[in-house]
C-alpha cells in the first residue's frame, strides 16, 4: 500500500510549483504588497509587484544594488561593483518612514561621513523612484491614480466633500 | 567759567567721538554668517511636481483661512502667485524647454533678514534654530518689511480694518521647528522635494547632488550666498532667473548698504546737539545781554496791551 502512493507527493509538489506564476522567483517574493504609510489621507495602495516584475524583468530597476542585475550607475559601482544581493530588499528596509524627525537629524549628525547621507525617507522613495519611472513610461502620475483619498485626506486638501463652496470658475464669473 | 567748562567739555566729547569712529566702523560692518545650528531646507526643484501638498498642509498647521479653490486645483498655476496673509506658501508654475518646472515660495528666513532690520518695533526675531518669526503683538502694520524683503514675501492682513498686520511663514516655528520637527510642508510632501536638516548640512548635500549628476543641475545652490545666506536653498535644473528667481541680488547682506551709515547713527544722536549747542552758544555769547534785555521788553509791552483789553 505504502510504495503503491510515492508518486503522490512530487506528483502534488509539481503541481504546487507549476501553479507559481513563472515571475514569481520564490516563495519569499510577494505578488501584490500593500503600501499604507499614508494612510490616515489615502486608502492603501496596492502594489502589483508581480505586474512590474513582468514589466521590468530586472529587479535592481527599483530595488539598486540590494537584488537583481549588478547596478551600472557609475557612483553606485564605485562601492558596489562586488556587492552580493542583501538580506534586506524591501524600501521600508533602508528607507525611513520619519526621515526629519529630531532623533533622525541626531543620527544623521553622528553618522556625517556616510556616503548615504543623501538617502530619501520612505515616502520620498516610493514617489521619486515610482514617479520618475511612470513618466518616463507612460504610468500613472495623477496622485489619485495610485491612491483614492479618504474623508481625512479631503479635509486636507478641501476637496470632494470639503470642497469650498464657492469654486474657482463660480468666483471668477462673479 | 562754568559756560567755558561746558564747551570745553563739548570739544573734548567731539574729539573722543571721532577717534573712536574707526572701531565703531569696523563693529558696524562685521557680518553675521548665520547660527551654526541653524536649520534649513533643500529645495530640489527638479523633483517638484506641483501637487500643491505643501499649501494644503500650511493652511491646516498655520489654521489659515479656507481657500478660495480647493488644494487639488491645477487652475491656480495659469497666473504667478505670491504669499499673502490667507497663504504663507504658494506653488508656480513655469513653463521651460523640457516642462513645466515648479517652484514653492515661502519665507526663506535669510542669515541676516531685511525685514527685522527694518522693523522700528523690533517685531521680527532670527532664532538660534534658523527661523525668522514676528510678534504680531507689537506690529504696527507699517508695512517696511514687506518694502524690504528681497523676495517679496510678507503678506499683509489687508482684510482687517482695526488691526492689519504682516503675515508670513514662520518655519512653524511655534508648533514644530522649535521641538526639533520638521515644517508641515517639508513632511507632508510625497516627492521629498524638500529636505530639512542643518544649514550648513545641506549646503553640502545640494553640492553633492549636483557633483554627482552634473547634467541634471545648474552649477549653483541659490540661497548659499544671496543676501548674505538664506536657510531655504534651491537647487534647479533650469537657470534660476527661468523660475521666477530675482539673479541680480547680491552676496551682501541688505543691511551691509546702511550699515556703515547706521552705525554712526548712535553717534551723531549723542554728540551732535552738544556740539551745536556749544557752537551756538559760542556765537551767541556776546549777544546774550541785548537779547534777554529785547525779549524783556516786548514780553511787558504784551502785559500792557493785555491790561488794556480788560
Amino acid at each position: 500500500m505504502d510504495t503503491g502512493f510515492n508518486w503522490v507527493k512530487p506528483m502534488l509538489l509539481m503541481i504546487a510549483l507549476a501553479a507559481i506564476p513563472s515571475v514569481s522567483l520564490g516563495a519569499g517574493l510577494p505578488d501584490r504588497i500593500a503600501l499604507d504609510s499614508l494612510k490616515n489621507l489615502y486608502d492603501s495602495v496596492q502594489f502589483n509587484h508581480a505586474g512590474h516584475i513582468r514589466l521590468l524583468k530586472d529587479c535592481a530597476g527599483c530595488h539598486h544594488h540590494t537584488t537583481g542585475n549588478l547596478v551600472e550607475d557609475a557612483n553606485c559601482v564605485r562601492c558596489h561593483q562586488n556587492s552580493s544581493e542583501t538580506k534586506v530588499v524591501a524600501c521600508r528596509g533602508c528607507h525611513a518612514a520619519q526621515p526629519f524627525s529630531a532623533e533622525a537629524q541626531r543620527k544623521k549628525q553622528a553618522e556625517m561621513k556616510l556616503y548615504h547621507q543623501d538617502k530619501p525617507g520612505l515616502k520620498g522613495a516610493y514617489h521619486l523612484n515610482c514617479m520618475g519611472c511612470h513618466q518616463k513610461m507612460g504610468g500613472p502620475t495623477g496622485c489619485k491614480d495610485c491612491h483614492p483619498m479618504n474623508k481625512t485626506g479631503e479635509a486636507l486638501y478641501n476637496t470632494g466633500s470639503f470642497a469650498p463652496k464657492k469654486t474657482g470658475k463660480a468666483a471668477k464669473e462673479h | 567759567m562754568k559756560r567755558r567748562d561746558f564747551l570745553k567739555g563739548c570739544m573734548l566729547c567731539g574729539a573722543a567721538s571721532s577717534l573712536g569712529l574707526p572701531a565703531k566702523k569696523a563693529w558696524g560692518s562685521g557680518s553675521f554668517e548665520g547660527y551654526s545650528e541653524g536649520m534649513g531646507v533643500l529645495v530640489d526643484l527638479t523633483r517638484c511636481i506641483g501637487c500643491r501638498s505643501c499649501e494644503a498642509a500650511c493652511n491646516k498647521e498655520q489654521k489659515l483661512p479656507e481657500p478660495e479653490v480647493p488644494f487639488d486645483d491645477t487652475s491656480v498655476f495659469e497666473e504667478k502667485r505670491r504669499p499673502t496673509e490667507k497663504a504663507y506658501t504658494v506653488v508656480n508654475r513655469y513653463e521651460n524647454k523640457g516642462g513645466p518646472v515648479y517652484r514653492k515660495i515661502q519665507c526663506n528666513h535669510c542669515n541676516e533678514p531685511a525685514c527685522l532690520t527694518s522693523c522700528f518695533v523690533n517685531a521680527y526675531t532670527k532664532t538660534k534654530e534658523g527661523a525668522v518669526i514676528y510678534n504680531p503683538k507689537v506690529c504696527v502694520g507699517c508695512r517696511n518689511c514687506m518694502i524690504a524683503c528681497p523676495f517679496n514675501v510678507p503678506g499683509y492682513s489687508y482684510s482687517s480694518a482695526t488691526n492689519p498686520v504682516v503675515k508670513k511663514c514662520i518655519f512653524c516655528y511655534d508648533t514644530r521647528v522649535k521641538y526639533g520637527k520638521p515644517p508641515a510642508c517639508v513632511e507632508v510632501c510625497p516627492q521629498e522635494v524638500l529636505t530639512f536638516g542643518h544649514r550648513k548640512d545641506l549646503i553640502k548635500m545640494g553640492h553633492e547632488r549636483i557633483r554627482e549628476t552634473p547634467d541634471k543641475y545648474v552649477d549653483h545652490i541659490y540661497g548659499e550666498k544671496e543676501v548674505g545666506g538664506t536657510g531655504w536653498l534651491y537647487l534647479s535644473g533650469v537657470p534660476f532667473d527661468k523660475v521666477g528667481f530675482d539673479t541680480t541680488l547680491a552676496n551682501e547682506p541688505i543691511i551691509s548698504n546702511v550699515k556703515d551709515f547706521l552705525g554712526t547713527v548712535p553717534m551723531v544722536l549723542a554728540i551732535w546737539p552738544a556740539l551745536f549747542t556749544g557752537f551756538h552758544l559760542l556765537s551767541t555769547r556776546n549777544k546774550g545781554h541785548d537779547e534777554g534785555h529785547g525779549h524783556d521788553q516786548s514780553k511787558s509791552t504784551r502785559e500792557d496791551s493785555d491790561n488794556e483789553k480788560i
